[in-house]
């Protein structure tokens, strides 16, 4: 397969580096980059389309146990890029001189090279566009189409190359009744498909119809719950802010530190795993590590394992799991449980039907208590079947309580949930997760 | 680079009605100390050019980090073609808006000052860190500095001249201590919450010196304190819980892009409607909102917005009443209705969107001693560290670090834990007291999240000390 002008540009520089490097200093460089197409809409049309193209090199030059770093935006032509890339390789070999020896300093010594290239070319963005407002005639849609390649690439001087290239694309829309109430959708992946995106326009369409009914507003208490695959997106979430993270755990900041003191757990049906195999993230990371397949972090309720950075790993004494800096799942798979999910709604029985969740936080992490709002299409349900929107309304409980005494099921299906953030970039993460039925859930206001 | 970029400019070629380039170039420098151990130093430079066109009635951008003539001709025909393949279905229809050809300058305070070295940061932040690391309960702590130089420029096919140099210092210290199955965490004015405008100056404002000791004596204090109580009570809000405060139940309602729908499918809509502004009663009579891009020290001040507007300081809500929306010239048009010059992008590759920039209380007349003497039964609430909100801004639950009980007019014992939650539309009409300049902080956070693509930006917010009445407070189950 003929590289990318992209690869082509990161070989080259990878080489340049290596042809600059001094005895006795190592460096390695990652390559983030994309060209991007973000196409914004609102009451069923354009309101901001355009086009960002970014390439962005991040160089770590290393001299004994002394190491810098510096991020550059560079513009994609090598003869251009060659003397401010150099420039920054000079200047951060002043900058390591006097700086002490670093303790935590870890990085990878043997050479794992890879390639990854996804690259299925995607129609005209203006083509899907039109489609989509096509299909929208006469709805309040309100939503962002994202797409085009992104690039991930690592070089160091010990020979390692890796490359990871996907084309991929992102709508995400809400169909709006009237106010908040909305159901919203989302349609991504590699190859466009107008029967695929067809079909979850119908889904939101009927979604929207149930909309129709006079809202209720349910008073603060206990209720039944379904938790679609959607808005556990929210609830895993708060678990990858630290929760699995082997320097939080270390230092007990993690909402999860209670687990590893056998002092919590998880209902037996629950298992997490960062599942990079299942997921959309490349399987190397900054420091030139290679990510396992999976690394089981819960397994039947409790605590096996954590994500674990080379810095940590020096700091604690660990084996590092190819985690990056954050610490943070980047491919988080749930695993499913025995629930049909065409009987959640049965097994739900009466209660809340919870489409989306909003802006959750803690409000208690060592007790893993969070909060947040109910949002989008969130219903009613009497006996198995919808019956009326409920107005927004807050949660307050601990996960340990949601996922654990309180869990009723989890769904056999699972959904992959790919992450529409684009700060900074177009995010690589991704979830894989099912929906969860649970007997109480602590509503306040 | 600005005068190569003016020169390439006037030789791009384009037939669209209108267009305009707006470059960033920002330099950022990261340096920190966590428990005792210096982390490796981290550097970036980021430079690009967003590229406008209104043609036909539609308009398109594309960014690029390709600096060259060439690059730029390429973003701009991109743009061009966006403006046009977009024209038929665009919301606004961009021949109503004017060509604007704004001129000017800005610089934040000490940008022409030296900044500091590698090594004096070096031993300010070892010297915390040192400080604060005196007890092993103490797990985790951290000292660490984030200083930024950018230079805005923004062009137009009208002439349009503005150059905006912005030099900003966010310093940082945080603990954590652990003992009995407990962690509390405490931090100088939360995370990265002392950011302003302008030097090293920053330090001596907030007694950064010193602070370490400090610091962690309150994380062992919180860790031995017993959880805030609940029930109805009146809240004293610290500046430091006053900038989330305002920044997620004023400011975020009051984007005018949000009201207009924009943000419906990802950050949210608003309870505020249009026909609001000029009668409704958001606050108490003490209740005056500013949005305010003059304050030097402020971090989000300018001259200028991202899409050439002039900044001036603008009232938003005075004596409790909404007069004003934060809306940026694109959403004005759209809204036929005043707003503010807040068009802002958090770097060259993102679209302006209405963003807060520094929205301010207006301080009142209460010092703090006094407003603590009138509270008969509440708590002293500071420094946010939790924050959680509906999505027409609403529905609030707020957590702070620091709680301290206020009973018969006196500061007591001190607990962890501390939140509150309420509803916008009512909360701010319990506004009861409002501090004096002695009380009044200028804060502010690089961390605001909004807009499809995601976008980060910078915003100040100012704020004296307030007293609410009747707030629902509770504590956790720690």
């Amino acid at each position: 397969m003929a590289l990318s002008t992209m690869e082509s540009y990161f070989n080259e520089l990878a080489a340049l580096l290596d042809r600059a490097l001094l005895p006795g200093e190592v460096y390695s460089c990652t390559l983030e980059a994309e060209v991007s197409d973000f196409v914004r809409m609102n009451r069923g049309k354009i309101r901001q389309p355009g086009t960002v193209e970014q390439r962005y090199v991040r160089l770590h030059l290393i001299a004994g146990r002394k190491h810098a770093q510096h991020c550059m935006s560079v513009c994609g032509d090598l003869a251009r890029d060659r003397e401010p890339l150099l420039q920054a390789l000079v200047a951060l070999r002043g900058t390591v001189t006097d700086l002490p020896d670093d303790p935590h300093l870890h990085y990878a010594t043997d050479v794992h090279s890879s390639r990854v290239v996804r690259s299925t070319p995607l129609p005209a963005p203006d083509g899907i566009i039109a489609t989509v407002l096509d299909a929208a005639h006469g709805l309040d849609l309100v939503g962002i189409y994202a797409a085009g390649p992104v690039y991930r690439g690592f070089a160091n001087s010990l020979g390692q190359r890796n490359w990871h290239e996907v084309t991929s694309f992102n709508l995400q829309w809400s169909l709006y009744h009237r106010a908040d109430k909305a159901v919203k959708t989302a349609y991504g992946g590699f190859e466009w498909s107008d029967q695929a995106f067809a079909a979850k326009m119908r889904g939101a369409r009927d979604r929207l119809a149930l909309l129709a009914v006079p809202a209720r507003s349910l008073e603060p208490g206990s209720y039944r719950a379904y938790l679609t695959p959607a808005a556990m997106e929210e609830i895993a979430s708060m678990l990858c802010w630290g929760g699995f993270s082997g320097r939080a755990l270390a230092t007990r900041q993690s909402c999860l530190f209670r687990m590893q003191e056998g002092a919590a757990a998880l209902d037996a049906s629950v298992s997490f795993s960062e599942n990079t195999a299942g997921g959309v993230a490349p399987a190397f990371q900054d420091e030139g590590f290679a990510r396992p397949a999976s690394v089981p972090l819960v397994t039947n309720g409790k605590l096996v394992g954590s994500l674990v950075s080379p810095r940590t790993a020096k700091e604690f004494e660990l084996a590092t799991n190819g985690a990056n800096a954050s610490e943070s799942p980047e491919s988080l798979e749930m695993a499913g449980g025995v629930l049909a999910g065409e009987d959640a709604l049965a097994a739900l029985d009466t209660g809340l039907y919870i489409g989306n969740l909003w802006y959750l936080n803690f409000s208690d992490r060592p007790a893993c208590r969070v909060t947040g709002m109910t949002r989008f299409a969130s219903f009613w349900v009497d006996r198995g079947r919808i019956v009326a929107p409920v107005n927004v309304m807050r949660f307050d409980d601990s996960i340990y309580r949601l996922l654990g005494e309180h869990l009723v099921g989890l769904t056999a299906e699972s959904e992959l949930v790919v992450s529409g953030d684009s700060y900074r970039a177009r995010s690589v993460s991704s979830m894989r997760l099912p929906g969860a039925v649970v007997s109480e859930m602590a509503f306040t206001l | 680079m600005n005068e190569s970029l003016r020169g390439d400019f006037q030789h791009l070629r384009c037939t669209g009605d209108f267009w305009s380039l707006r470059a960033v170039d920002e330099r950022a420098e990261n340096f920190a100390v966590r428990k005792n151990v210096p982390q490796p130093p981290a550097t970036s430079a980021d430079c690009g050019a967003m590229l406008t066109v209104y043609a036909d009635g539609g308009c398109g951008y594309a960014a690029t980090s390709d600096l060259s003539r060439a690059g730029l001709q390429r973003a701009l025909d991109r743009a061009s073609g966006w403006a046009r393949a977009s024209a038929a279905r665009s919301l606004i229809d961009f021949r109503a808006l004017p060509n604007i050809a704004p001129r000017g300058e800005y610089a934040s305070p000490d940008t022409a000052a030296r900044p500091w070295s590698r090594s004096e940061w070096y031993d300010l932040l070892a010297a915390e860190s040192r400080e604060a690391g005196f007890d092993s309960r103490i797990v985790d702590w951290e000292a660490s500095v984030e200083a930024r130089i950018a230079r805005h420029t923004y062009l137009t096919s009208a002439g349009g001249e503005v150059v905006q140099l912005f030099r900003f210092v966010m310093p940082n210290l945080s603990v954590s201590a652990h003992a009995g199955g407990d962690t509390q965490t405490r931090t100088l004015n939360g995370y990265r919450g002392l950011a302003q405008q302008g030097g090293e100056s920053i330090l001596d404002r907030f007694g950064f010196r010193g602070s370490g000791r400090r610091i962690a004596d309150e994380a062992l204090q919180l860790l031995a304190a017993p959880n805030c109580p609940h029930g109805k009570m009146d809240v004293l809000l610290m500046p430091d819980q006053m900038v989330l405060q305002i920044h997620e139940s004023i400011g975020h309602p009051l984007e005018l892009d949000r009201i207009l729908g924009d943000e419906r499918n990802f950050a949210g809509t608003s309870f505020v409607t249009l026909d609001m502004f000029g009668s409704y009663r958001y606050g108490s009579e003490l209740l005056n909102v500013s949005f305010d891009p003059t304050r030097a020290e402020e971090l989000a001040s300018y001259g200028f917005d991202d899409d050439g507007a002039p900044a001036e300081k603008a009232f938003l809500i005075r004596r409790g009443i909404l007069e004003r929306p934060l809306g940026g010239t694109i959403s004005q048009a759209r809204a036929k209705m005043a707003g503010v010059a807040n068009a802002r992008a958090d770097g060259w590759n993102r679209p302006p969107i209405d963003r807060m920039a520094n929205l301010n209380i207006e301080p009142g007349d209460a010092d703090l001693d006094a407003m603590i003497a009138g509270i008969e039964h509440g708590v002293l609430m500071a420094t946010n560290s939790s924050w959680s909100i509906d999505d027409s801004r609403n529905k609030f639950q707020f957590g702070c670090e620091w709680g301290q009980l206020i009973e018969r007019g006196k500061l007591t014992t001190v607990v962890k834990n501390p939140n509150y939650r309420g509803i916008s539309a009512n909360f701010w009409r319990s506004l009861a007291r409002v501090g004096n300049a002695t009380t009044f902080e200028v804060l502010g956070t690089p961390y605001c999240g909004k807009g499809e693509p995601s976008q980060l930006i910078r915003v100040g917010h100012a704020s004296p000390a307030c007293v609410f009445t009747g707030v629902d407070v509770f504590g956790g189950d720690s």
